[in-house]
């Protein structure tokens, strides 16, 4: 009893924390935009590709959505360790966040493509659009645009998950924060003012979806349905 | 490979489930009281768990960890075992994912439910209990069964941040020995891939089924 806390310690670190902030960030960033595509991608070929490539895409989801990122991480950055590939932690990081939220994007994806109308792609087809227009226009845009929130909820988790990679010594902002309290020996302060760092974040990021969400939505935008 | 291996990884996974177990009540016990204040009338008051839900969901369970792994000791001069520092990161963890799960289930029952109800001159506990609750828990049992996949997954995370010896942080010890970590972290894999596909497969089930039955 009778702890006084002590912050200014904690705040003699202070530059450690925004780099490690801004390296959660730019993780988060180069995640976003791969794991996009490749949830695009993969989602897809789900719903249209061959059935023996379906089975493989289903499989792949369905491992990564009931295993641990943790377990995910280890087996990916010591496995590839132990077979004699010598990557940068942060290259090895960042694959594993990928193949991870690939997987989510993929099914969430999924999900939207199948939620368009059989309907609109005939009427489509019947105003003599391209294959390709049809795919663009008629299925990805309108997918995306009704999972688009939980597209974006995927990816604050993915933010926040990445704090796992510190695990494999990867110095994010968990990474960073474990750094200070070694040096400051004061835990419990250190992760108060993470845990408020955290917050910050997830609102800024959320902040930016909706932002970008108004911006590749026009008809949202016009309707003023909230995202 | 000797069968020590594979028995030290099966204890984890025991410990994986008892944690799993216990902040799944914890966090459920928490997560419906979560949800009362959340539909409470009282604007400040439902503003309240809001604030609880959106802060909760907004700081990795990693963080959450090492706050109750530090935090009861500091604050309270409680000390706190391994198993009950998880514990209660998770039930936190758990108790806003549920509370703001189980707030849409209470208000996806018709508005009309509670007007009848109070008609019937039923007192406020009984609408509640007797009306809306059998109804909002048919809709809940999919979307919480598949809160508990993530409950479970987010249990290793007790492995780095406390040292609690589940199923990763068994599988990471033994790595640490021999150095396989395809064998290691594979089995881990599987073990967790066991326990949870059978739960999203049920959640994924029990949720066409729901559909079914409101078509």
């Amino acid at each position: 009893m009778g702890y006084t806390f002590n912050f200014a310690s904690v705040w003699k670190y202070w530059p450690l924390v925004t780099e490690g902030a801004w390296t959660t960030l730019k993780l988060t960033a180069i995640t976003t935009v791969v794991g996009v595509l490749l949830g695009v991608v993969l989602g897809s070929l789900l719903t249209s590709g061959p059935k023996w490539l379906r089975s493989i895409i289903s499989g792949y989801v369905e491992i990564i959505r009931n295993t641990p990122l943790l377990v995910q991480a280890y087996f990916v950055v010591f496995g590839l360790a132990w077979a004699g590939a010598r990557l940068p932690v942060q290259v090895a990081g960042t694959l594993v966040l990928i193949i991870n939220v690939g997987a989510y994007t993929t099914e969430i994806m999924r999900a939207g493509i199948e939620s368009v109308h059989r309907s609109q792609i005939e009427a489509a087809e019947a105003l003599g659009l391209s294959r390709v227009q049809t795919y663009i226009h008629v299925i990805i845009r309108p997918a995306m645009e009704r999972v688009y929130p939980a597209l974006t909820s995927q990816y604050v988790l993915l933010m926040l998950g990445s704090s796992l990679l510190s695990a494999v010594g990867l110095d994010e902002l968990y990474g960073m924060a474990l750094r200070v309290a070694g040096f400051s020996f004061r835990n419990f302060e250190v992760f108060v003012v993470i845990a408020v760092v955290y917050l910050v974040l997830s609102v800024l990021l959320r902040i930016a979806f909706v932002q970008f969400g108004r911006l590749i939505f026009p008809r949202r935008r016009k309707l003023g349905t909230p995202l | 490979m000797r069968t020590a291996y594979i028995w030290f990884l099966l204890q984890g996974a025991w410990h994986t489930i008892l944690l799993s177990v216990l902040s799944l009540v914890l966090g459920g016990v928490l997560g419906f009281l979560v949800s009362l204040v959340r539909i409470s009338k009282v604007r400040a008051v439902s503003a309240l768990a809001l604030v609880y839900i959106e802060a909760v969901q907004g700081i990795p369970p990693l963080v959450l960890m090492a706050l109750a792994f530090y935090g009861p000791a500091i604050l309270g001069g409680v000390h706190v075992s391994a198993l009950g520092a998880a514990t209660l990161a998770l039930a936190i963890f758990s108790s806003a994912y549920l509370g703001e799960i189980w707030r849409g289930c209470l208000q996806a029952v018709p508005k009309a439910q509670w007007e009848a109800a109070e008609c019937l001159g039923l007192t406020a506990t009984q609408r509640l209990f007797r009306v809306i609750l059998p109804q909002a828990l048919r809709l809940s049992l999919p979307p919480t069964v598949g809160f508990v996949v993530q409950l479970v997954k987010s249990t290793s995370i007790a492995s780095v941040a406390i040292g609690y010896g589940e199923l990763t942080y068994n599988a990471k010890i033994l790595n640490n020995s021999t150095f396989e970590p395809f064998m290691f972290f594979g089995l881990a894999g599987v073990l967790y891939f066991v326990m949870c596909y059978p739960l999203s497969r049920a959640s994924r089930r029990l949720e066409a089924r729901l559909n079914l039955a409101n078509r």
